[in-house]
C-alpha cells in the first residue's frame, strides 16, 4: 500500500525527466501519435537533451569511485536508452570494467585484451595501474533493469525474452517509453506478450479508465503471480474503511483478475508439491532400492546398506578427482565413468561381505543385524582413515547446475530432473534383471523356496552372492546420485539408513514395486506436510504416519500372496 | 625467572620469552630443582568436532589452535614450559562434548580448553566447566543470553553481528528490506537469535505477517520446498533472508539457491554461520552478492591480516594439511587465535596457569587482531569488544566488505530487545559477580 503510494509520487516526479512530458500525455490520448514520435526519434536522441549529458560522460561515470555516483550514472544511462552503453554495463556487472587514473573506462575482453568502452577499439594500458570499480547489491539492483532495458534491442530472441521478463520484476516509471518503443518494433509474439504485461503494469495507475481496465485484464490473463500485490492494492481498503481505489469498475476488474490468480496459485502449488515430492521420493527410492533387494528379497537385515551408499558417493569423488587431474577437458562427463565405477566397487564389496560374513548368518536375524552394524562401523572408520573425517566436495558437472522455470515460482533444477530420470532407468534395469534374465529367475526361485530351488540344481550359495552384490551395487548407484545433491562424508549412510528401512517396510518386504510406491508416497507425504508443519515437524509427522500404517497393515503396501508369505 | 618477566615491559616480553627456557633451566639448577620440572608441559585442551555434521566448520579451528600453540612454543613456551595441546574429537555429538570436557579437565588436567562451535555443545559442557572450575574459550558468534564465570566468549554477541546485519538489510544500500525470512537449523542458537530479531524487527515497525520463521533439522539436505516458499513469500515487498543454518546443510541450501536462480539482487541472504571455510568448494558464481556478517574476513586489507594469512598458509604447507593451498582463514579462526594469544598473555601476567588467577588476568587483556584493531576483553561480561563487518560473496569464494563499524563494539551479553533480558546484567566484577542478575550481589 504505502509503497504503491510512494511509487505514485515518484512517478509524478519522474514525468519531467521522462522522454518528454508530452509523451506521458500522449499515452493516454493517442497510441498512434506516440508511436509516430517514437518511430521518428531514434532512441539515443531522446534522453540526451533532458539530462544534458552524453553517452561518453555517463560511461565515464560508471568508473566513479563512489558507488552512489555509479548508481546515478547507471540510472542516467537507462534514461538515455542507448544500446551502445550495453557492453560497458554488462562488463560492470561481471567486474570486467577497468578504469585508469584519468577515469578512462575500458572493457576487459574474454581474451584479456582491453577495449575502449565507447569506441570498442583496442587500447594499450598497463593493467596493473587499472582499477576495477567495486559493485555491491545496490549497484546490481540498479544495473539489472537498465541492462534488461537495453537488451530489448538484442538480435537474439531468447535474450529479449529474458530481458522483458526481468523488466516485469522491477517497474520504473522511466521505463514506459522504452517499453512502448520495444513493443512497437518487436516481431516475436512471445516477447510481445511479456512486453505487453510489463507495460500493462505501468498503466495500472494511468488516468485513462479503459487503459487501466485493459491493463488489469492483461495482467490477469498473464498468470504472472509476481504482479499480485499491484492488483491487491487496487482492491484494498484504507484505514477508515473506504476503498483505496475510487473507481468501482477498476475494483471489479481487479477482483476478477485476483480470483483467477487464486486458481493459478493453487494449481502451481499443487504442481510444485508434486514435483518436489517426486524428487524427494526418487532420492529415497535410489537410497532404498538396494535395500529392497538385500533386505526385501533376501531377508538380510543389512545395517551396512547406508555405507554402500557412502562408498558409491566416495567412488564418484575419486573418479571426479582423477578427471580433474588427468582429463580436465572431459570433466563434465565424469559421471559416465563414476556410475559404473561406483556400481563395480559396491558390487565387489557386497559380494565379499556376503561370502565372508553374511552367508554364515542366514536365518539368524539378530546376529545378522549386529554383524552388519559392525561392518558398517568398520567401513565408516576405514573411509575416515583414507579420506579424512571431513566432508569431501563433489562438484556438479556444468550441465547439472541451474534449472528451468516451468511455471511462475516452480523451478525444476537439472540435478533433480536428472535424478528422477536416473532412478527410472535403474528401476527399469532392476526389473529387467529380475524378470528377464537367468540370474533373475534364479534369484526369485531361491528367495521363494530355497530348498526346492537347490533341488532343481540352482547353486543357492552363488545366487545369494550375486543377489547381495547386485543390491549393494545398486546402493552404490544411489550414492552417485546423492553425491550430486548433498554432502559426501563418512557418515552419509547414517542419514539414509532409517529412511531406507522405512521405505522398504512401508512398501512391503519382498517386492520391488512396493519399494517404488513406498518411496514415492513417502516423498509426497513429506513434501505436502513440510509447508504446513515445517521441516522438523514434517519429518515427525511422516514417522507417526508410518507407525500407524504398519500397525494397520503389517505386511506393507504390497503384500506378497501365496505360500511364501507365510515362510 | 618470575621477577625477570614481570619487570620487562610488554613490548620486550616476546624477546624475553625466547630466553625463558634457558633461563628457567638455570634457575632450576640453582634452586636444586630437577630440570624436568621446568620443562613439564602446560596442557591445553582442544575440543572441536573433527567428524560429523560440524566437522566442516570446526576442523580448521583445531588446526589454527595448533598453529597458535606451535607459535607460542617456538617463542619459548609459557613460563618456561612448553604448551602441549590435547586434541579430542566429540564428533558433533552434543552429550559427548560434556564427557570429553570432563575427561580433559579431570584426567588430562588441562589448564584451559579452547573449543565448541554450536551453542548446543556449549550448553552441554557449561555445567562441567562450572562444576570443575575449568576455563573455556568459546570462539564462535552466538545468541548471547548467557555469561559464565568459567567461559570467555571470543565470538560475536547478537549486537556485534545479527542486529547490525539486519539494520544493514533495512538500509538503502542493503535493499531496504521490509519482509524477513528467518531460516535456521533447529537448535538453541537460531531459535534464540530469531527471538531477538523478532523483538528487534517489531521495535522497527515490521509487522508479524512480514516475518516468516523456518527451521530445519541438522544435516537437512532437501531445501527445494523452502527455497520455493521463500520466493512465494517475497512477492510484493523487498525481502531478505536471515540464515542461521549451521554445518554442512549450508552446502545443499546454497546449491538450491543457485539452482532455483534466487539472486542476491532480488532476495539477499545474509548468513551468520557461513564464512570462507563453508563456501570452500561450492561454486560461488551464482551466489555473488549474498551476504555474511562477521567480525573478520580473510579479505580484510590490513598488514596484521597479511601476516596472519601468511602464517596460516605457511603452517598448512609445513604440516601438509588436507586441502593444501585451498585452505582459508575465517572469523572463528581469528577468534580462536585471539583467544589463545589472550590466554597466553594472561598466563604470563599471572605467572601461573591457575584458573582463578588466569581468569582475573584475562579481563582487560588487549590483543592486536588480524582485523587491524586492538581487541580487548571485557572484564565485566567476559566478551570481546569487536568490530562488525558485513560483506558480499565474490566469485572466488572470498568476501567483499560493504559495511563496517568505525571501531570495536562492546558486546551485550543480554539482549536489550528481549523484555525479560533487558534488565539483566552480566558483570563478573565486584559488587555484581554474576552472569544474569538485576541487582548487585554485594551491597554495601
Amino acid at each position: 500500500m504505502k509503497r504503491d503510494r510512494d511509487r505514485d509520487r515518484d512517478r509524478g516526479k519522474g514525468v519531467p525527466l521522462c522522454l518528454h512530458s508530452l509523451s506521458q500525455f500522449s499515452i493516454s490520448v493517442s497510441f498512434l501519435f506516440l508511436s509516430l514520435i517514437l518511430l521518428l526519434g531514434l532512441p539515443s536522441s531522446s534522453g540526451a537533451t533532458t539530462e544534458g549529458k552524453d553517452l561518453a560522460s555517463l560511461l565515464h561515470g560508471l568508473g566513479a569511485k563512489s558507488r552512489r555516483d555509479v548508481r546515478q550514472a547507471i540510472t542516467a544511462l537507462g534514461r538515455l536508452n542507448d544500446p551502445a552503453a550495453l557492453p560497458a554495463l554488462e562488463a560492470l556487472g561481471e567486474r570486467r570494467l577497468r578504469v585508469d587514473e584519468a577515469g578512462l573506462v575500458s572493457i576487459k575482453g574474454e581474451d584479456g585484451s582491453l577495449r575502449d568502452a565507447l569506441s570498442g577499439e583496442t587500447v594499450e594500458l598497463d593493467e596493473a595501474a587499472l582499477r576495477t570499480p567495486r559493485i555491491n547489491n545496490a549497484v546490481r539492483r540498479a544495473l539489472r533493469p537498465v541492462i534488461a532495458q537495453l537488451q530489448l534491442y538484442a538480435p537474439d530472441v531468447g535474450v529479449r525474452l529474458a530481458a522483458a521478463e526481468e523488466l516485469i520484476k522491477r517497474p520504473r516509471p522511466e521505463m514506459t517509453d522504452p517499453l512502448q518503443a520495444a513493443l512497437e518494433r518487436e516481431t516475436e509474439a512471445a516477447v510481445r506478450d511479456v512486453l505487453a504485461v510489463a507495460l500493462a503494469q505501468m498503466q495500472l495507475q494511468s488516468e485513462d479508465q479503459t487503459a487501466r481496465l485493459a491493463a488489469i485484464r492483461l495482467i490477469g490473463e498473464s498468470g504472472n503471480l509476481g504482479l499480485r500485490p499491484q492488483l491487491e492494492a487496487l482492491v484494498a481498503t484504507q484505514e477508515d474503511g473506504s476503498f483505496a481505489e475510487d473507481d468501482p469498475e477498476v475494483r471489479a476488474a481487479a477482483e476478477a483478475a485476483l480470483s483467477s490468480f487464486e486458481r493459478t496459485q493453487f494449481l502451481i502449488n499443487s504442481l510444485g508439491n508434486l514435483f518436489y515430492g517426486t524428487s524427494l521420493g526418487s532420492v529415497l527410492l535410489l537410497a532404498a532400492l538396494g535395500l529392497g533387494i538385500t533386505f526385501g528379497l533376501m531377508g538380510v537385515i543389512n545395517m551396512a546398506h547406508g555405507e554402500m551408499l557412502m562408498l558409491g558417493a566416495y567412488a564418484s569423488y575419486v573418479v571426479q578427482g582423477v578427471f580433474q587431474e588427468r582429463f580436465p577437458a572431459w570433466f563434465d562427463w565424469y559421471l559416465a565413468v563414476a556410475v559404473p565405477a561406483a556400481f563395480g566397487v559396491c558390487l565387489l564389496t557386497g559380494m565379499i561381505l556376503e561370502r565372508g560374513v553374511i552367508r554364515f548368518l542366514y536365518g539368524r536375524p539378530l546376529e545378522t543385524l549386529l554383524a552388519t552394524w559392525g561392518i558398517s562401523l568398520v567401513l565408516i572408520q576405514s573411509v575416515r582413515l583414507i579420506f579424512g573425517a571431513q566432508n569431501v566436495q563433489v562438484a556438479n558437472p556444468a550441465w547439472l547446475s541451474g534449472g528451468i522455470e516451468v511455471l511462475y515460482g516452480v523451478v525444476l533444477p537439472y540435478s533433480r530432473l536428472a535424478i528422477i530420470l536416473f532412478v527410472a532407468l535403474v528401476v527399469g534395469l532392476v526389473w529387467l534383471i529380475l524378470q528377464r534374465t537367468r540370474l533373475g529367475v534364479q534369484v526369485r526361485a531361491v528367495t521363494q523356496n530355497r530348498p526346492m530351488a537347490a533341488c532343481m540344481g540352482i547353486s543357492a550359495g552363488r545366487v545369494d552372492m550375486w543377489t547381495f552384490g547386485l543390491g549393494s551395487g545398486i546402493a552404490g548407484l544411489g550414492g552417485v546420485a546423492l553425491s550430486q545433491i548433498g554432502n559426501v562424508g563418512p557418515e552419509l549412510g547414517r542419514l539414509y539408513i532409517v529412511d531406507s528401512f522405512m521405505v522398504v517396510v512401508l512398501g512391503g518386504v519382498g517386492n520391488i514395486a512396493g519399494t517404488v510406491v513406498g518411496a514415492l508416497s513417502l516423498g509426497l507425504v513429506n513434501k505436502i506436510l513440510e509447508p504446513v508443519a515445517g521441516a522438523v515437524l514434517g519429518k515427525i509427522g511422516v514417522l507417526i504416519f508410518i507407525v500407524l500404517f504398519i500397525q494397520q497393515r503389517p505386511q506393507g503396501l504390497f503384500a506378497l500372496k501365496g505360500r511364501l508369505a507365510e515362510s | 625467572m618470575m621477577t625477570l618477566l614481570t619487570c620487562v615491559p610488554r613490548g620486550a616480553r616476546r624477546a624475553a620469552a625466547r630466553l625463558t627456557l634457558p633461563v628457567g633451566l638455570l634457575v632450576g639448577l640453582f634452586t636444586w630443582l630437577p630440570a624436568a620440572w621446568a620443562a613439564e608441559p602446560i596442557k591445553v585442551g582442544i575440543l572441536h568436532s573433527l567428524s560429523g555434521t560440524m566437522a566442516i566448520s570446526e576442523t580448521s579451528l583445531k588446526d589454527v589452535a595448533l598453529m597458535a600453540i606451535e607459535e607460542i612454543n617456538e617463542a619459548g613456551g609459557l613460563l618456561g614450559r612448553p604448551v602441549e595441546p590435547v586434541v579430542v574429537d566429540p564428533a558433533s555429538d552434543w552429550p559427548l562434548f560434556a564427557e570429553k570436557a570432563r575427561e580433559l579437565i579431570q584426567q588430562e588436567k588441562v589448564a584451559v580448553v579452547f573449543g565448541c562451535w554450536t551453542s548446543v555443545s556449549r550448553k552441554s559442557v557449561l555445567p562441567v566447566f562450572e562444576e570443575l572450575n575449568g576455563l573455556l574459550f568459546y570462539p564462535v558468534q552466538y545468541e548471547g543470553e548467557e555469561s559464565s564465570f568459567n567461559v570467555f566468549y571470543t565470538g560475536a554477541a547478537p549486537n556485534q553481528q545479527a542486529i547490525p546485519a539486519v539494520e544493514y538489510l533495512m538500509s538503502e544500500d542493503g535493499g531496504g528490506a521490509e519482509r524477513f525470512v528467518l531460516l535456521g537449523t533447529d537448535y538453541v542458537y537460531p531459535r534464540t537469535t530469531n527471538k531477538i530479531l523478532n523483538y528487534f524487527l517489531e521495535s522497527k515497525g515490521v509487522a508479524k505477517a512480514d516475518i516468516m520463521e523456518l527451521y530445519t533439522p541438522f544435516g537437512h539436505s532437501d531445501y527445494q520446498t523452502i527455497v520455493a516458499d521463500i520466493k512465494k513469500f517475497a512477492v510484493g515487498k523487498s525481502t531478505a533472508v536471515v540464515s542461521t543454518i549451521n554445518g554442512d546443510s549450508n552446502v545443499p541450501f546454497y546449491k538450491e539457491l543457485a539452482n532455483q536462480g534466487l539472486k542476491a539482487e532480488d532476495i539477499p541472504v545474509v548468513a551468520f554461520s557461513v564464512g570462507e571455510e563453508e563456501l570452500r568448494g561450492i561454486d560461488t558464481a551464482p551466489l555473488v552478492g549474498h551476504l555474511a556478517a562477521w567480525n573478520y574476513f580473510m579479505s580484510v586489507d590490513t598488514p596484521e591480516n597479511k601476516d596472519f594469512v601468511a602464517k596460516w598458509e605457511a603452517y598448512v604447507k609445513k604440516h601438509q594439511l588436507p586441502g593444501g593451498a585451498k585452505r582459508v582463514t575465517n572469523d572463528p579462526m581469528e577468534a580462536t587465535y585471539i583467544g589463545i594469544r589472550m590466554w597466553a598473555q594472561a598466563v604470563e601476567q599471572a605467572q601461573t596457569t591457575d584458573v582463578n588467577a588466569v581468569r582475573q588476568a584475562v579481563g582487560n587483556q588487549v590483543v592486536r587482531s588480524p582485523s587491524g584493531f586492538d581487541i580487548s576483553m571485557d572484564a565485566k561480561n567476559h566478551h570481546l569488544h569487536k568490530p562488525v563487518l558485513i560483506a558480499e560473496v565474490r566469485e572466488d569464494g572470498q568476501f567483499d566488505i560493504v559495511w563496517n563499524t568505525e571501531g570495536p563494539v562492546r558486546a551485550q551479553a543480554w539482549s536489550p530487545f528481549i523484555p525479560d533480558s533487558a534488565k539483566k546484567v552480566a558483570d563478573w566484577t565486584y559488587p555484581w559477580v554474576c552472569g544474569n542478575c538485576t541487582a548487585p550481589k554485594f551491597k554495601n
